[in-house]
């Protein structure tokens, strides 16, 4: 496959501010490279966890350490967001920002939708051709069949999410609430984030959740995960230039550190249970289980750990982002909610075809390889769509840009 | 000392190999999977001094089998068979109280009337606990299923018997569907809290899977997997029991 040098791609990157370390984009055009590297991996890795375990999982971030993909994607999502947005709503007032965001939801409400539909099919296909008497109990979980009305509803209503798409009615979830957070957030940015610590903490002490259909509850609790959010959002904002000074010293390095340490020498418990013997009971007492339903504060510590560290080791100007070989993750980065979707999907048809064609560690590899270079390829189309078509209207451009920055298609 | 170092791994192998051969049925585990610093003791004593070995399964649907010999070939029978063999001349009965379809919280409920009831020459030296997956399937708040594993394993230790949990079974055709993961992992910390042994039986079918003893993941299979399947598990948790006992069965035999 060959990468094409779109246009596009190639003035933003000639737009890139020259030296800036913690720094981040403020001004209009300024393209932060950096956040759709991540985000590209973010959806890299998302894909590879919702396969069966195969070579490629022992890639991914969550085998070293608490969080994971998750984490990054939606920090990412909410300091993208925050960003476009909030310059939308400088210059074009409150009302357009929010009828755009709206758009926005509307938008992924309905990849959601989508994505159950081809759900719905796989889960019916196994209901109907799988026979396992080993798992007999197992199969009680496809009753909802049954009342394909109700679920069908549901669905729509955010209530039914089967697992691996709990991504998505988090963010609608998330992107509703974005008007509010960015009119506080360009007014008192420091409040916003406090309340949001506030709401996070008041969800642990007194339980809070939503409820999801048949029963149970959302996977991903949005009254705590809108704290990752709500930062990636301050961040945008000012935070992180304001906080450039305790990312750059010493101790936050150290302390970083330890603490990816310590908890790459926990997960290694996980992964070679005879190094349990050396985990001290009343540290697994305190620790276990680690939620992350209710984003655990472990989880959030060893982002934040993970991040710091990412944004010292890794400058805005870092040559390798112009470089051929990262583009293709970068264009994932870009284009996130369809390649998320896409990913999602794949990941499904990843699973059908190892029950029906075959198993075996190399099948395995080989759908994770092609996922992923189908992932890339679908991005390098994007980005060429939308290069044509700004082409044709330079009217329409900088909308684009900036639902591009924001991940996606306007 | 190199030629020390030769006949050790020559030796190590022999042991292993002849080690792997007694498995039988190709569903070796490895070691430590049925190692655990939990102890069983009042299995041991039940074995040394009495000479038998009374063992109650609590559980859902996935302890039995469906099928004419479904209760036979179902792994409680099979690990009462397994314990037999390993303990000559001491009485092993293994019986099953299985509540298909009940969550933790709602089999916890049930334990204390449940050993109550039981005359006192029934009580069971050891129940083994096979739960999460009707928790798993009703998506119950893993909180709420940590405090209802308490309290269960609490009421059957209060009523004097050792307790054993069982985690969940491993279905790669179903992890797009079942959340297992918040469930084994309560299972785990629940069973360290309380230090008593736990069967990894999602991790033990993993390994099957994955080195090819049993394909879990293809979509037709008729009895004749699932039969062998549990006859592996039966022989897999009498191991651990025995394992957890800290007896050494060599040694019972000379005795007798």
């Amino acid at each position: 496959m060959t990468f094409v040098t779109t246009p596009m791609t190639d003035q933003a990157a000639a737009d890139m501010p020259a030296a800036k370390a913690a720094a981040l984009p403020v001004a209009a055009g300024e393209r932060e490279l950096r956040l759709d590297l991540f985000r590209g991996m973010a959806l890299w890795l998302i894909f590879i966890d919702h396969l069966p375990p195969n070579i490629l999982t022992w890639f991914t971030i969550r085998n070293y350490g608490f969080s994971d993909a998750t984490e990054i994607f939606i920090f990412i999502s909410g300091y993208t967001a925050a960003f476009v947005y909030s310059r939308t709503m400088l210059d074009r007032g409150f009302v357009v920002a929010s009828a755009r965001i709206f758009k926005r939801v509307w938008q992924i409400y309905v990849a959601h939708v989508f994505l159950f539909t081809i759900y719905l099919a796989e889960i019916s296909y196994i209901a109907t051709r799988f026979e396992n008497p080993l798992y007999a109990e197992e199969m009680g979980i496809l009753d909802f069949l049954k009342q394909p009305d109700v679920t069908i509803v549901q669905a729509l209503l955010l209530k039914f999410r089967p697992v691996n798409m709990d991504v998505l009615p988090l963010y609608i979830v998330l992107m509703i609430f974005l008007p509010l957070i960015i009119w506080l957030m360009q007014r008192k940015a420091d409040i916003a984030l406090a309340l949001s610590v506030l709401l996070y903490a008041l969800t642990w002490e007194f339980d809070w959740y939503l409820p999801a259909y048949p029963n149970g509850f959302w996977a991903f609790n949005p009254f705590a995960w809108q704290l990752l959010f709500v930062f990636g959002a301050w961040c945008a904002l000012g935070g992180a230039r304001r906080m450039a000074r305790i990312l750059s010293s010493r101790i936050t390095l150290w302390l970083c550190i330890a603490y990816l340490v310590f908890a790459f020498c926990v997960t290694l418990t996980w992964h070679v249970p005879q190094l349990n013997v050396f985990m001290p009971r009343w540290l697994e007492s305190w620790m276990y289980p680690i939620n992350k339903t209710d984003l655990d504060v472990l989880r959030f510590v060893h982002f934040l750990a993970l991040a710091a560290i990412t944004v010292r080791v890794l400058p805005s100007d870092w040559p390798g982002l112009k470089s051929p070989w990262l583009r293709p993750v970068i264009r994932c980065g870009q284009h996130s909610l369809e390649i998320f979707c896409l990913g999602v999907f794949l990941a499904f048809a990843g699973h059908f075809i190892l029950a029906e064609v075959s198993g075996g560690a190399w099948m395995h590899f080989f759908i994770s390889v092609a996922g992923i270079v189908i992932m890339s390829a679908a991005a390098w189309l994007f980005s060429w769509y939308k290069t044509e078509v700004s082409k044709g209207d330079k009217r329409t451009k900088s909308a684009d840009a900036d639902a591009d920055l924001a991940g996606g298609g306007s | 000392m190199r030629v020390l170092l030769v006949a050790w791994i020559v030796a190590g192998t022999l042991i292993g190999s002849s080690a792997r051969a007694e498995e039988g049925a190709g569903c070796a585990v490895p070691g430590y999977l049925l190692a655990t610093e939990n102890a069983l003791p009042k299995v041991a004593e039940a074995v040394k001094s009495y000479k038998r070995l009374s063992i109650l399964v609590v559980g859902s649907g996935s302890s039995a089998l469906a099928g004419s010999d479904g209760t036979n070939a179902s792994y409680p029978a099979r690990l009462e068979a397994a314990l037999r063999e390993t303990f000559t001349g001491v009485t092993v009965s293994v019986r099953t109280d299985l509540r298909p379809k009940k969550t933790a919280a709602e089999a916890a409920e049930s334990f204390g009337p449940m050993m109550e009831k039981l005359p006192q020459d029934q009580k069971p030296d050891l129940v083994v606990w096979q739960t999460g997956t009707v928790d798993a399937i009703r998506s119950v708040d893993p909180d709420d299923f940590r405090a209802a594993l308490d309290s269960g394993v609490g009421a059957l230790q209060k009523s004097g018997s050792d307790v054993l949990l069982m985690n969940l079974q491993y279905n790669p055709r179903m992890e797009t569907m079942l959340s297992v993961g918040p469930y084994n992992d309560t299972i785990r910390v629940v069973a360290q809290d309380h230090q008593i042994p736990m069967f990894d039986r999602f991790s033990i079918m993993r390994h099957w899977n994955d080195v090819g003893d049993f394909d879990l993941f293809g979509s037709a299979h008729g009895y004749g997997m699932a039969k062998r399947v549990h006859d592996c598990i039966g022989r897999s948790l009498s191991a651990l029991v025995v394992e957890a006992s800290r007896l050494n069965p060599a040694e019972l035999r000379i005795q007798r």
